[in-house]
């Protein structure tokens, strides 16, 4: 009898990815990466907010400018928006996904809880959630201005000073700042770990380096509404 | 030493179960944890009642067959195995919690003990090298660097008592995983079959039910044997290696 030498079709590189919880972990990780790069480019963007009015609307403009004469104008915007949007909803996606199993996995609680986790761990979830809610009111806010007081286009510096005279611009902005904070102390380390950069002797750089930029991060970007409170940028 | 104790009394797998209180008293300071039970099961079965029911066998501290979770802790307060554990670590008056391993992974099969054997399906599906069998190679055949030698060691410390999984909060098995397959990804002899064990070990881990890893480093500290959170980092390497360069599972 003749062996049988054909073997079934291997799965594919992205199926078996997709498929197990390392695998997930990697886009989760990989995709919060993209947005922490962003992110950090943003807070740099937006500082410019504390040189006047002409500094930062002439930075907005010239965002729209990148790659010209190539480029048309505000392409390069537009191919950055389709690269965030799959990395938040890949991110939300597997998220998800992989809540729904760790959920699962522990069906009954101890009867004895302990305090366990410190409160960036703890609060991944709806971190998490507060986040989604906060870049949809952010884009209605200051990108479409739906939901401006001002609404003027072409002049970001002013939609920005309307948005933060509200009190309930500044609640939602600070907030979700303070959440971002947290997501990212322990979003950052839990990266470096699922991408095996991590290792006994990185340990502790890298948990400095994650506290360290959650903390610039959140202290950036809310130091923009509390100096329009202050009445620093007007 | 007068103890109350609280502890998880169910009769079968699909039978519920209930906290239960048991007074004990003349329990000694040098008393393992185990032989405190030991001390309750003989009284209960005086009294005519069913004995509690829990896993032990070497009461050494290397087989990994003992385990429950008190006052919320795998093992209890102190790092080490529940055989290990003394009683001079609790108070005379105490109230101790003691509670079976939670997790989907391993269901209750009576009063303390659960079915772990998710954990041997994870290791025969790569926990292993295929090594022909016949008279023991030369000690020197096969030269092992030190630092690799130390990793592996670190890592075959493991004793599959399953605390990791009773302490994570997504019942996740990644640090025990992640010390079989470092423990023999790191060896010469375990070479061969680097990225299907890799594969195949993730792969009856996420079938077996278990969570996944939020890194929130609960499994390393309770670990007994001290296998370090960074152990998974390693494993999560091995996996994307295996993966980018189109390693194929055994199994599955």
């Amino acid at each position: 009898m003749a062996l049988a030498t054909r073997t079934p079709r291997p799965p594919s590189l992205i199926g078996s990815v997709w498929r197990s919880t390392v695998g997930k972990k990697t886009i989760m990780a990989v995709s919060g990466l993209i947005m922490l790069g962003y992110l950090v480019s943003h807070l740099f963007g937006n500082l410019k907010v504390f040189f006047g009015a002409d500094d930062f609307n002439g930075y907005a403009h010239w965002l729209r400018t990148i790659g010209e004469p190539i480029l048309h104008h505000g392409w390069f915007l537009w191919i950055v928006r389709p690269v965030l949007l799959a990395a938040v909803i890949l991110h939300g996606v597997t998220a998800y996904q992989l809540s729904r199993r760790d959920l699962a996995a522990r069906p009954q609680k101890y009867a004895h809880q302990r305090k366990e986790q410190s409160y960036a761990t703890r609060t991944m979830r709806w971190g998490g959630v507060i986040l989604t809610l906060f870049i949809i009111w952010h884009i209605l806010d200051l990108t479409t201005l739906t939901v401006n007081e001002r609404a003027e286009e072409g002049h970001p510096y002013e939609n920005l000073v309307a948005s933060f005279s509200t009190w309930y611009g500044n609640t939602i902005y600070i907030t979700a700042m303070i959440a971002v904070g947290l997501h990212i102390r322990h979003g950052l380390w839990s990266a470096a770990q699922t991408l095996g950069v991590a290792s006994a002797r990185r340990t502790r750089a890298l948990k400095i380096a994650s506290n360290g930029l959650a903390l610039v991060m959140s202290c950036g970007f809310i130091s923009i509404p509390v100096s329009v409170m202050l009445g620093l940028v007007d | 030493m007068r103890l109350t104790l609280r502890i998880w009394r169910q009769t079968g797998p699909d039978e519920p179960g209930a906290m239960t209180t048991y007074e004990v008293d003349g329990i000694s300071e040098d008393m393992s944890f185990l032989e405190m039970l030991d001390h309750l099961n003989e009284e209960l079965i005086l009294g005519g009642d069913e004995p509690v029911a829990f896993d032990q066998d070497c009461r050494e501290g290397i087989c990994g067959a003992c385990g429950m979770v008190i006052n919320g802790q795998a093992h209890g307060p102190e790092r080490t195995t529940t055989c290990q554990l003394h009683m001079r670590h609790f108070n005379d008056g105490d109230t101790i919690d003691i509670e079976p391993w939670r997790a989907s992974a391993f269901p209750v099969v009576k009063d303390l003990v659960v079915d772990r054997s998710a954990f041997d399906r994870i290791i025969s599906s790569g926990g292993f090298i295929s090594a022909p069998t016949g008279s023991a190679p030369d000690a020197h055949a096969t030269p092992v660097p030190k630092a690799a030698a130390d990793l592996a060691f670190e890592n075959a410390e493991c004793i599959g008592c399953g605390a990791c999984v009773a302490a994570c909060p997504n019942g996740s098995a990644m640090l025990f995983t992640s010390a079989k397959v470092v423990h023999l990804n790191v060896l010469p002899q375990g070479a061969p079959e680097r990225e299907s064990r890799v594969l195949d070990m993730v792969g009856t881990m996420d079938a077996e039910g278990f969570g996944g890893c939020t890194n929130t480093g609960e499994c390393a500290t309770a670990c007994p044997k001290g296998i370090p959170l960074p152990t998974i980092a390693a494993m999560n390497r091995e996996y994307l290696r295996a993966t980018v360069k189109g390693g194929k599972r055994r199994t599955g």
